[in-house]
């Protein structure tokens, strides 16, 4: 599933004294199974870019092609786009309401009018991929942990089969080991279920060493957009910006400016140390 | 949408009504709204008409603003109106149809009501406009005090009116946020009759409600944390005293009270 | 002299179900000993469930101990009558920065613990203003709090917490909620009120480059203290901390890496800063 956004503006309040540019002219293409990361900080219009994705905004001008076709045809249906662009908002609370688990996860496909039978099946699939502990299918939702809370989320949305899964800041208030759970288990669906994951974050350093293609936002246009290795290079600019590079680029600009001779596009802490004792031979 | 609702929020700007003791404002309002409802005649409007657009003037607020907070009132004040209208018998009939009847009482009812809706919108928004939340529950506080003679508890009672006040933004942004999650799941909110509406809400009530009953819990914590103990022994940041202009306000309330009263008994036409 | 001192200190959760009869007990703190010197900057690290939560609310009178005693600035604080003062003197910033703030305006929110203390009227203006001050919140003092970044209301909270003028301040996890511009706010805005005022900080958190600065470290797991010591003492037990699943600053896992490699680093590498120093000296 192909999505292309052909110079997307967006403005909250528009002609009132609040108004603000959410978006400026913004370019993508989002190809089929890509691993995304898009990154921002509070502000920069990542979370307003994409609700554009699924039709939960509409663009103030600008065309977004879904498979060829202009969503905003009037003929165009939203709830389908809606069944194929998953997303799963930043707090998991927001979307929790079922007496138990697996009712919840129920909710989704159930509003897309299959049968019961399958509904099921689907829930129990989408609860499986996330590796949900079974004992707690028919717990109620409100007393998990964060991470399992977040878990059911996934599985609410991963249950109605979307090709493009977009994750708005998944480990936000968790710990650093459920973060990292939570990140191999969306990086371990991207490669097994082979759909699009577009993923959010304010933090380079978590996303870097997960997604295949990085597009930082600022001030609501798209400032940097290539592999990771590619844009830790304007590590300084992102800096200005209020982002920050891995530390180990950081690490390895120093240490070259101090005339060892390292690896620039080391971004792992073993590529890291690797490139260093080779410069030091 | 929601967001475009004024009533109950505050304008900051440096007017003499915004300096205003909350008191005087609460009166003030009072006042008006009894005038509102008590006027007769050309003369009276015009005296309301001038002692509203002098204060909205002096408020600094501007009157973009405060017309934007009656659009959402439009529903209602269309409604009034036509039941005014159509169901007012009168002495002259201008146009029957089995119940529904237009009569020249009437029309005139449905103006004075459309008119006293808008100025009472208007008269009162000015009021939450000038006034902090927190100014105004301090004011209900004070000039409700007596209550606590009764064993009303005042104290707690304002307390919960200005953490309300506080909240209805934050879920009302949260709302917002819930809705559109469950948009993305394919829920619907628009489509059906009104009970499948109502049951479709569901999704959106249940997340709302643990949200607001965890915010009430951390935010009592939070308070007791800062050594929060009910009303006794509190001292105010901004303990309400009265100035010179308040003063001067009163006189002007009842100096406006007195015109409205006056021109009621001498010029109560037409009508 | 010690401005918080706890001895073997316990706290259970008992979970009860409708007749009132024990469904589950759950054990979050497990005879805790912990000593913390006035002016010291003290962190505590540990996982979601860890109890490092139910430890800060003890510190504030709002949990009691469960065994055990826990004394805030020489008071004990099962007793009852000790709740108003020990509160006074150990101010607590809470998580998440929306459900602390009680005012619709900055500055009245600040004011709102001075009120509840029976401070004078002018006294409290004093306070609001070198609180709002010493947060560098001034210029938004007569804002309304829904139109802040997560930073600033937090700077808010702590600023509602210092015109308290407590002797020590409980972050509990103050920056979990926040992006990293509005972390570092916080963080360097508590180190200020260390080093200016000499507030005692009690920072909780579950993110290892908060601690760096910190004078002395607690590790808990399970209502347990599992580690302690100066920053660079816990760092240099990088193959502990990775057990326990804690975050090690990246230059410590370099510095721990080539280490394992051969190259002779000394243990114990906090920053960028100390590395990129102790490889160009192996190099000569």
């Amino acid at each position: 599933m192909s999505i292309i956004l052909d110079k997307i503006n967006y403005c909250y309040s528009p002609d009132t004294a609040y108004q603000i540019q959410a978006l400026k002219d913004i370019n993508l293409t989002i190809d089929d199974g890509e691993f995304i990361g898009i990154i921002g900080h509070t502000g920069s219009g990542k979370s307003t870019l994409i609700q554009h994705l699924n039709g939960l905004l509409k663009a103030t001008s600008g065309h977004i092609y879904v498979n060829g076709q202009d969503i905003y045809d009037e003929d165009y249906d939203m709830r389908d786009l809606r069944n194929h662009v998953g997303m799963v908002f930043q707090y998991p609370d927001h979307q929790l309401f079922e007496t138990t688990n697996f009712e919840d996860v129920c909710f989704g496909p159930k509003n897309q009018g299959l049968d019961r039978q399958t509904v099921e099946l689907r829930a129990y699939e989408a609860l499986r991929s996330v590796k949900f502990p079974e004992d707690l299918y028919y717990q109620p939702p409100f007393d998990l942990s964060g991470g399992q809370k977040r878990r059911v989320a996934i599985a609410g949305v991963l249950a109605m089969k979307p090709q493009v899964l977009i994750l708005d800041e998944p480990t936000a208030g968790l710990d650093p080991a459920g973060r990292d759970e939570i990140l191999d288990l969306i990086a371990n669906m991207h490669k097994e279920l082979g759909i699009t994951v577009i993923l959010v974050s304010h933090s380079m350093e978590d996303v870097a060493k997960y997604v295949d293609r990085i597009i930082v936002m600022n001030q609501g246009s798209v400032m940097y957009d290539g592999v990771p290795k590619e844009v830790f290079h304007h590590y300084q600019e992102l800096e200005e910006v209020g982002l920050a590079a891995p530390q180990v680029t950081y690490l390895m600009h120093e240490l070259r400016s101090q005339g060892l001779e390292v690896d620039l596009d080391a971004t792992t802490v073993e590529e890291a140390a690797e490139s260093i004792v080779k410069a030091l031979k | 949408m929601i967001r475009d609702i004024t009533i109950g929020q505050y304008y900051p700007a440096d007017s003499a009504i915004h300096k205003l003791d909350p008191r005087v404002k609460l009166f003030a309002t009072l006042l008006y709204i009894v005038a509102l409802f008590c006027f007769k005649g050309i003369a009276g409007l015009v005296i309301i008409t001038l002692f509203l657009l002098g204060a909205i003037k002096l408020s600094k607020v501007p009157f973009s603003f405060m017309v934007k907070g009656l659009k959402s009132i439009v529903i209602l004040v269309l409604f009034t109106s036509l039941f005014n209208l159509l169901f007012t018998p009168g002495d002259v009939v201008l146009w029957k149809y089995g119940v529904f009847q237009i009569s020249d009482t009437g029309i005139t009812n449905a103006v004075l009501m459309t008119i006293r809706l808008i100025y009472l919108i208007l008269g009162t928004s000015l009021m939450t406009l000038t006034t902090t939340p927190n100014q105004l529950t301090d004011g209900l506080e004070k000039s409700l005090s007596f209550l606590n003679k009764i064993h009303v508890p005042v104290h707690a009672i304002a307390m919960m009116m200005s953490i309300a006040l506080r909240f209805i933004p934050i879920l009302i942004e949260e709302t917002d946020k819930i809705m559109k999650a469950q948009m993305a799941r394919g829920a619907d909110f628009e489509h059906g009759n009104l009970i499948q509406k109502a049951k479709n809400m569901i999704p959106l009530l249940i997340p709302l409600f643990v949200s607001a009953f965890r915010r009430a819990d951390d935010l009592a914590m939070a308070m007791e944390a800062r050594c929060y103990n009910g009303g006794s022994g509190r001292t105010k940041m901004k303990p309400l005293t009265y100035t010179k202009q308040d003063g001067i306000a009163y006189l002007i309330m009842f100096l406006f009270f007195a015109m409205v009263i006056v021109a009621r008994i001498f010029v109560p036409f037409p009508q | 002299m010690s401005i918080i001192k706890a001895k073997q200190l316990v706290h259970e959760f008992i979970r009860r179900d409708e007749e009132g009869n024990v469904e589950s007990i759950t054990t979050a703190l497990d005879h805790v000993d912990l000593k913390v010197k006035q002016g010291q900057f003290i962190a505590i690290l540990g996982h979601n469930g860890s109890g490092k939560s139910t430890l800060a609310k003890h510190i504030n009178a709002l949990l009691a101990p469960s065994e055990g005693s826990l004394w805030v600035d020489g008071m004990d604080v099962s007793e009852e009558e000790n709740v108003l003062s020990v509160r006074q003197s150990a101010g607590m910033v809470f998580q998440n920065p929306d459900n602390q703030i009680i005012a619709s305006v900055v500055e009245e929110d600040v004011g709102f613990g001075p009120e509840n203390i029976g401070v004078p009227t002018d006294e409290i203006w004093e306070r609001v203003n070198y609180s709002l001050k010493s947060v560098g919140m001034t210029k938004y003092r007569n804002h309304s709090p829904n139109k802040l970044s997560g930073g600033q209301k937090q700077r808010v909270a702590i600023a509602g917490v210092v015109a308290m003028e407590p002797k020590c301040i409980v972050f509990d996890e103050p920056t979990a909620m926040l992006d990293p511009n509005g972390r570092k706010e916080v963080i360097a805005t508590a180190h200020e009120l260390n080093r200016k005022k000499g507030v005692t900080i009690l920072l909780i958190t579950h993110y290892m480059e908060e601690v760096v600065d910190a004078d002395y470290v607690y590790v808990m797991e399970k209502g347990n203290i599992i580690m302690e010591g100066t920053p660079r003492e816990i760092f240099s037990r990088v193959a502990e901390l990775k057990q326990h699943r804690l975050d090690v600053p990246q230059a410590t896992l370099v510095a721990e890496e080539l280490r394992k490699k051969g190259v002779r680093i000394p243990a114990g590498i906090l920053t960028r800063e100390e590395l990129v120093e102790a490889i160009l000296k192996v190099k000569k």
